[in-house]
């Protein structure tokens, strides 16, 4: 009798990857329990490829082709390019939770300063005991593949009524070339609470690795947050993230994504709107050069009535690279007076640039205001000559109009130091390009 | 000293000659005037000399201080000291005047090799310089142009010109759209930039403006030639006579 044996691109055994995994995964019996299960989800699913509606635009099978093994947990030497890595990108004033290569760093992160503020937990730690972190309300194959190998990640409490002194910043950082980070964090915001959470992911020397993160984030009523993510990976590096976001009641969320590295990378995150009265601003910006591979798709679920959503998205795109956005709103038959919009802007720098727009609405109320818009186009000619008879050389009037176009994006940041900051990054992007 | 000379220039656009053999000296210090009815290619030539892309130059030449401006990109010919108040200024959302005036002029310093400007001392020039133009302060953290009237947009050229101290200042239709007090104003702006070592050609339409901007040599525009050239008077003759018999000449 022949029995198929799911192989790798390599020839490896994609159960290798679990039992290769296993003797580094935290958790009781019953917990590897519930990863062994995850991962049979993932083996019999295999990775997302184009007929899978959701993937159409992002094939993993033909863009990444194979998972790679778990990261070794980082040395001595890894640590101390972590901690330069720290420091080139640590936000001024922000307390840092560091992960790297998927394992929590104790050394380079502020748990101390943080203590007095929010609750502090690793997810090692958590999934030692209770395998509640690896369940969310929807999965595919690279969430069940996460919730197999999550290695580690940050378990944040913030109770009501607190109001953060300083943000929160959580840098994933990769040492291991040619090797996979898997990552699982959870952020619990009480009522009332104003905060700000930065995560940011980066390399410091890492070369064509994998990440695989997950975020399950709850906000509480009347809270006021920022939520701002960093995707500044290294140009070879996979980034495939899945965010899990719960808004209660009369709560503003404002959340910002910016991918500026890695060939391919995927940020999909699924958010319910499940108090009345929030007001919901998602914004992106996608800075791809190259054959780079852009990703983000967003279910926007209005649960209840009276919510506002707002997505704006800005691509910019050059060489061969693709930008894709998928935005999918949903509003549930009691969600009357919702409001729901998302416009995205594609720039396309050159003629082999593309550029795929996909959104969805799907409405079961009557009374409600849903829209969306998209474009796609090249940078005006009249307006790069006028730069240029000013003496502008060519790639930096480009630069200069670029900038404008993420600008309309970059300023839904309501904090000047973050959104300097993300100006900084955009800048260096473009400085890159000249 | 010539300045600028346009030797036997013919351009295309779209396959179509629209300047068929223009000839024209402009020396250091002078103030020319350009003017010819609707269609004449003034337009054209001013963007020729600007450096647009689009315009195909089948013939002739364009010699700046000597060089061959043909063969430089628009920003070389800025930095050179080339600069076009353009009759249409775009409007450039999400670009803060400020921004682009510190960032044009800080180019053309680099490619001149000369060190950028301090902060301080640009914002000083910035300030004295709108202030004479009747420029307000918070136009100039808008975005380029944007929701800029018709005579703000002209005087934003004027204050460019201003900043950026060109040696050739092409001026054109700087009058169009303007009343009578925002014209005085933009052309006090210009005669102060009025100095032995710089020129300016001025394309208009009308006589009105050169009752502003005084010329010293007024070159009549048709058909895409220069069909006659002479001392100011020649604008007032052109006033009481109109284009017709230059239509027929050109
Ligand atoms: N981009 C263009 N494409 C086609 N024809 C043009 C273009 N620009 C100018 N022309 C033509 O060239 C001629 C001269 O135009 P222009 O230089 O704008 O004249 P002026 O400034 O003297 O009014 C006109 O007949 C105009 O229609
Ligand atoms: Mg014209």
């Amino acid at each position: 009798m022949n029995v198929a044996v799911a192989k790798t691109g390599n020839g490896r055994a994609v159960s290798d990857l679990f039992a290769s995994a296993e003797g580094r995964l935290p958790g009781s019996p019953s917990v590897i329990a519930v990863r062994r299960e995850a991962f049979e989800t993932y083996e019999r699913l295999g990775l997302p490829h184009r007929r899978i509606e959701e993937w159409k635009y992002t094939d993993l099978r033909a863009l990444v082709g194979e998972v790679l093994p778990l990261a070794a947990a980082p040395d001595a030497a890894a640590l101390k390019r972590a901690a330069e890595a720290v420091k080139a990108h640590a936000i001024a004033g922000a307390r840092k939770l560091v992960l790297v290569d998927g394992v929590f760093a104790a050394d380079l992160s502020d748990v101390k300063a943080l203590a007095s503020e929010a609750g502090f937990k690793t997810s090692r730690e958590t999934l030692e005991k209770d395998a509640g972190l690896l369940k969310t309300a929807s999965t595919d194959a690279v969430i069940a593949l996460n919730a197999a190998l999550a290695t580690d990640g940050v378990v944040l409490s913030i109770a009501d009524g607190v109001q953060l002194s300083a943000p929160i910043q959580i840098i994933h950082i990769a040492t291991a070339s040619s090797a996979s980070a898997f990552s699982r964090s959870q952020v619990a915001i009480g009522k009332g609470v104003r905060a700000t959470i930065i995560e940011s992911f980066v390399a410091a020397g890492a070369e064509a690795y994998q990440v695989n993160d997950a975020v399950i984030v709850s906000v509480g009523d009347n809270a006021d947050v920022a939520h701002i993510r960093l995707l500044d990976d290294a140009p070879d590096a996979v980034n495939v993230t899945s965010q899990f976001v719960t808004v209660g009641a009369n709560t503003k969320l404002n959340f910002f994504n910016m991918t500026t590295g890695a060939a391919v990378s995927r940020l999909q995150g699924f958010i319910t709107l499940a108090g009345e009265g929030s007001e919901l601003s998602v914004n992106g910006v996608n800075l791809l050069q190259k054959t780079e591979h852009g990703d983000t798709t967003l279910v926007v679920d209005h649960a209840v009535p009276n919510c506002v959503s707002r997505e704006v998205f800005r691509a910019v795109i050059d060489d061969r690279a693709h930008s894709v956005f998928q935005g999918r709103i949903i509003v549930r038959p009691d969600a009357q007076k919702t409001d729901g919009k998302m416009m995205t802007r594609a720039l396309l720098l050159s003629d082999e640039a593309e550029a795929d727009n996909k959104p969805e609405l799907e409405i079961f109320a009557d009374d409600v205001s849903c829209g969306h818009g998209a474009t796609a186009g090249a940078l005006d000619d009249s307006l790069l000559f006028y730069l240029k008879a000013r003496g502008l050389p060519e790639k930096q009037a480009q630069a200069l109009l670029i900038q404008a176009f993420v600008g309309e994006a970059i300023e839904q940041i309501a904090d000047d130091g973050l959104r300097e900051h993300v100006i900084g990054i955009a800048e260096r992007w473009l400085e890159r390009r000249q | 000293m010539a300045l600028l000379e346009v030797k036997d220039l013919k351009v295309r656009v779209e396959e179509r000659e629209i300047l068929h053999g223009l000839t024209l000296t402009v020396n250091e210090g002078e103030v020319h005037a350009i003017m010819g009815p609707n269609g004449s290619g003034k337009s054209t030539l001013s963007h020729v000399i600007a450096g647009k892309p689009g315009y195909e130059v089948t013939d002739g030449q364009i010699l700046f201080k000597g060089e061959d401006l043909l063969e430089m990109d628009p920003n070389e010919r800025a930095a050179k000291g080339v600069f076009l108040a353009f009759q249409y200024p775009v409007e450039i959302p999400g670009v803060a005047t400020m921004t682009f005036l510190r960032t044009a002029l800080n180019a053309q310093r680099k490619a001149r090799g000369e060190s950028e400007y301090s902060t301080p001392d640009f914002l000083r020039k910035v300030r004295e310089v709108s202030k004479s133009l009747n420029i307000p302060q918070d136009m100039l953290k808008r975005g380029v142009n944007v929701g800029f009237s018709g005579g703000e947009k002209k005087r934003n050229e004027v204050l460019q010109m201003a900043l950026f101290e060109p040696s050739l200042c092409i001026l054109d239709e700087m009058d169009s759209g303007l009343d009578i007090d925002a014209l005085r104003i933009a052309a006090d702006g210009v005669n102060a930039l009025r100095s032995p070592k710089r020129a300016m050609v001025v394309i208009t339409h009308y006589q009105r403006l050169l009752n502003y901007i005084v010329p010293d040599v007024v070159h009549v525009m048709s058909k895409g030639r220069v069909v006659k050239s002479g001392g100011k008077e020649l604008a007032l003759e052109l006033e009481a006579s109109g284009y017709a018999q230059f239509e027929d000449a050109a």
